[in-house]
Parts: structure tokens; sequence; C-alpha cells
């Protein structure tokens, strides 16, 4: 074979060979997966906490597809929301695996409804394409997201859990490329044009008040030492690096008015914003309608 | 060993990379482990990124190509730990990425255990142009036509081309 051209050996194959996998295996197969001696029905809640936060993401950046600014953002958007849609298969497939009900990732993502999602509201909300934002709301979203993301994902590298651990120290570099991608367009378009500027304000406006919410340490967490993460912890790591990102970008940082909760409770707790409702409608139709479905 | 034309090692390291196919997975660094007993192959490989979808034509390709080297059967296993980095790429896959027209990643060595340090520029590192080796290359998106890839272009030979970004 020659090398004139890369991709040459994908067409003169002689399998049946396309680069793009059409059957998923199982996400941990062959993984190391000795669970740690904590209450099983806490860690698994602990990994689907994990896993709904980056389904969740990974669905809502996916909705940008063909409708990004330009053609090499709709490919940064689909890339990002393909790295967090493999950590949702890993941390899914962890949770049914320590819950031991016989529950796979499939199972997990397309078949709860939307009381049994434990993934923050940050997560979920809509911030662009449709109602509820625009790209610069979307790199606002991401940038408090992914800043959160690396400071939780850089301590769960030491978790006493195998999985977390393992699957930790993989996504923290695809986190912290996230993170500079979504900085680098906020300090762009916050250091813009006028326009870009009161574009970029309002959007983290937007994102604001569904900060609080990722720095409220859940029960679950504090009944995991050594295995999970404090949310608690993060948060002044998190701040100084939005603080670092706002004062290149020229953007005062928005007053600390926390979204509301219902009785207290919020995304972790299986309570959430009305957006989430047609966004499980639209990831979870066609697995239900077509159990099995592939293609 | 089984009449075969090679070790289950040679056949498991022969196999290509599905994306970037002049790379083999042992030029890739993504091999991690193998071994046979009594004709039945165990393979483990690692990921490059978490949602890499070529992990399974990577797994059916290893399945494919020891079955017709006559090994009777193969596991093959994922390991997660320790993380890829491009640093895993061999010389000689580096070489091979740029005789492709790919420019082939930066060694970044260790990485320190600390908080990861944000990047509030664009990359400055400087990355030779596989065609002409300028070094007066610009990045033109982050994100190329895999999640391994950024595209840049070269400002004398005025070429687009590929760089396997370093993570």
């Amino acid at each position: 074979m020659s090398f004139d051209n890369a991709y040459e050996s994908l067409i003169d194959h002689e399998d049946t060979h396309w680069a793009f996998g059409t059957g998923f295996s199982e996400a941990l197969a062959g993984v190391d997966r000795d669970v740690p001696d904590v209450d099983r029905a806490d860690l698994a809640a602990y990994c689907l906490m994990l896993g709904d936060d980056a389904l969740v993401l990974s669905q809502r950046l996916a909705e940008w597809c063909s409708r990004a600014p330009e053609l090499e953002e709709d490919v940064a958007l689909a890339n990002i929301a393909l790295d967090l849609l493999g950590q949702a298969r890993l941390l899914l497939t962890r949770a049914g695996e320590v819950e031991g009900a016989g529950r796979d990732e499939d199972a997990l993502a397309y078949l709860r409804d939307e009381r049994d999602f434990r993934n923050v509201h940050l997560a979920e909300i809509e911030c662009g394409p449709f109602a509820g934002g625009d790209f610069a709301t979307t790199m606002a979203r991401l940038l408090v997201f992914s800043s959160w993301k690396v400071a939780q994902f850089s301590r769960l590298r030491t978790s006493a859990d195998p999985v977390l651990a393992a699957v930790a120290a993989k996504g923290l570099k695809e986190l912290a490329y996230h993170r500079d991608h979504a900085a680098q367009w906020v300090v762009r378009l916050g250091d813009g044009t006028e326009e870009s500027h009161r574009r970029m304000r309002a959007g983290l406006e937007r994102v604001w008040p569904f900060l609080d919410e990722l720095f409220a340490t859940h029960p679950v967490e504090s009944r995991l030492p050594g295995v999970a993460v404090t949310s608690a912890e993060l948060r002044s790591e998190v701040d100084d690096v939005l603080d670092a990102v706002l004062s290149a970008a020229g953007l005062p940082r928005p007053a600390d008015v926390p979204a509301a909760r219902v009785n207290g409770l919020a995304g972790r707790d299986g309570v959430h914003t009305e957006a989430f409702g047609y966004l499980l409608a639209e990831m979870q139709h066609l697995h239900r309608s077509l159990p099995g479905a592939k293609w | 060993m089984v009449a075969g034309t090679g070790t289950a090692f040679e056949v498991a390291a022969s196999v290509r990379d599905p994306e970037l196919p002049v790379l083999t997975l042992a030029d890739l660094g993504v091999l991690r482990d193998v071994t046979e007993e009594d004709g039945r192959v165990s393979v483990t490989i690692t990921p490059t990124y978490s949602g890499c979808p070529a992990l399974d034509e990577m797994g059916a390709d290893l399945r494919r190509s020891l079955l017709r080297a006559g090994f009777t059967s193969v596991d093959v296993r994922l390991s997660l730990s320790p993380a890829w980095t491009t640093d895993w790429i061999t010389e000689d896959g580096r070489r091979k990425l740029r005789e492709a027209g790919i420019a082939p990643p930066s060694r970044l060595g260790p990485r320190p255990a600390g908080p990861v340090p944000l990047n509030l520029t664009p990359p400055s590192r400087r990355v030779a142009c596989p065609r002409c080796g300028s070094h007066r290359t610009s990045e033109v998106s982050r994100f190329g036509s895999t999640a391994c890839k950024a595209l840049r272009r070269c400002a004398d030979c005025a070429e687009p081309f590929e760089h396997v970004k370093e993570i």
C-alpha cells in the first residue's frame, strides 16, 4: 500500500470496513472492576450523577450539529459532545454494574424517566441553538461546566474506585481541552465588538444562577470518603479559573443569585427544569419506539 | 504458535488504526498487551479518547486478523489505565504520519500532578508543515476530522494540513 492518501486503506480493504463503529461493544469490557468496600447503592448513585452530567450535556451540544456559526465550530462542538458521550458510557456502565440490577448503559440512558436522572441543571438548560441562548451562551455554559469538571476529575484521579479513577484520568485531558476552547471563545467574544461583548455578557448572566448547585455537597458524596469528591471543595479552584477568564475577556462577574429550588431539591435529587422533558423525549424516542435499534 | 504468518504479537501489532490507517496499532501506542496460550489470544488495547468511535473497529480488526492468522479464539480487552497520551505514538509512527502529510504531535513528557493550568491563548507551539517543513503555520480549527486532530495551514506552501494534537 502506498501512502499518497492517508485514507486509502479504508476503501480498498477486502473486508467490510468502515471507520465508524456500527455495533458498539460493552463500554467496560476487560477493565479492572473491583468494587471498593463502600455502600454499593451510594457508589451506583454517584456514578449515575457523573454519568448523567456528561450524557445530558453531550445531548445538548449535539443539538448544534449543522447549526454552529462556522463549519469548524460545528465540528468542534460535535467532537466535544463525543468526548462527553464516551465518558458517559463508561460512567453509566459502571453505575449499572455496581447497582447489580442488570441495567446496562443503554437501559440507563434510554429507559429512565425524568425523575430518575441525577444531572445538575447546568447540563440540561437550553443555551442555544434554540430558544434560551445562542453561541455565546453555549460557550458560557461550556466554560463553567468544564472548569467545574476539571476540578472534580483532577481529584477523582485518586479515587478508591479504580474505574472512577481511570475514567477521571482519561477524561481530565479531554475536559481541560474543552475548557480552553470555551475560555478562548469567551475572551474573543467578550473582548470583541460591542455586540459580541453584549451577547457574551448576557450568556454568562443566563448560566450564572446554576453555579450554586455545582458546589452543593450531596449526602451521597459525603457518604463516600476516598471514593467521591465533595462538591463544596471545588468552589475556590473553579472561581479562580472563571475570574481569570472573565478578567482577560473584560467581562464583569455576574451576581451570585442562585436559581430557585423546589422544596430545596434540584437536579441531583431528580428534580429538573421544564426544558429537560423535551430533551429526554428527543434523546429516548427512537430507542423506546424501536427497542435495540442500531444503524 | 499455530500455523500462521507470525506470532500473535506480530499479527496484532500490524493491525492498522481505522482512522489513521498509515499507523499500526503498535505505532499508535494503543496496544498494551498480547498473550497467547494454545492458540487462544488475549489482546489488551487502550482508547485514545473516551468517546473514540474507532475503538470497536480496532477490536473487530484485531479479532479478524488473528483468526485469519490461525489462532482459535481472540479476546480483546480494554484498559483505561494508564491513560493514553500522544507521547505513546512511536518514533516510527511519527515518521509515517509526516510522510502521509499529517503533522505528528510534540512530545509533552510527564504531566504535573496538580491543577491543570488554564490556557487562554491559542497554542503557539511550533508545528512544522509536513509538506514543506516551514514553521510558519497557524491553527485553523482546534478540532478536525477526528477527535484527535486539529486543522492547520502553512503560510509558505499555502497548504492546509492535519495535526495530531497533543493530549
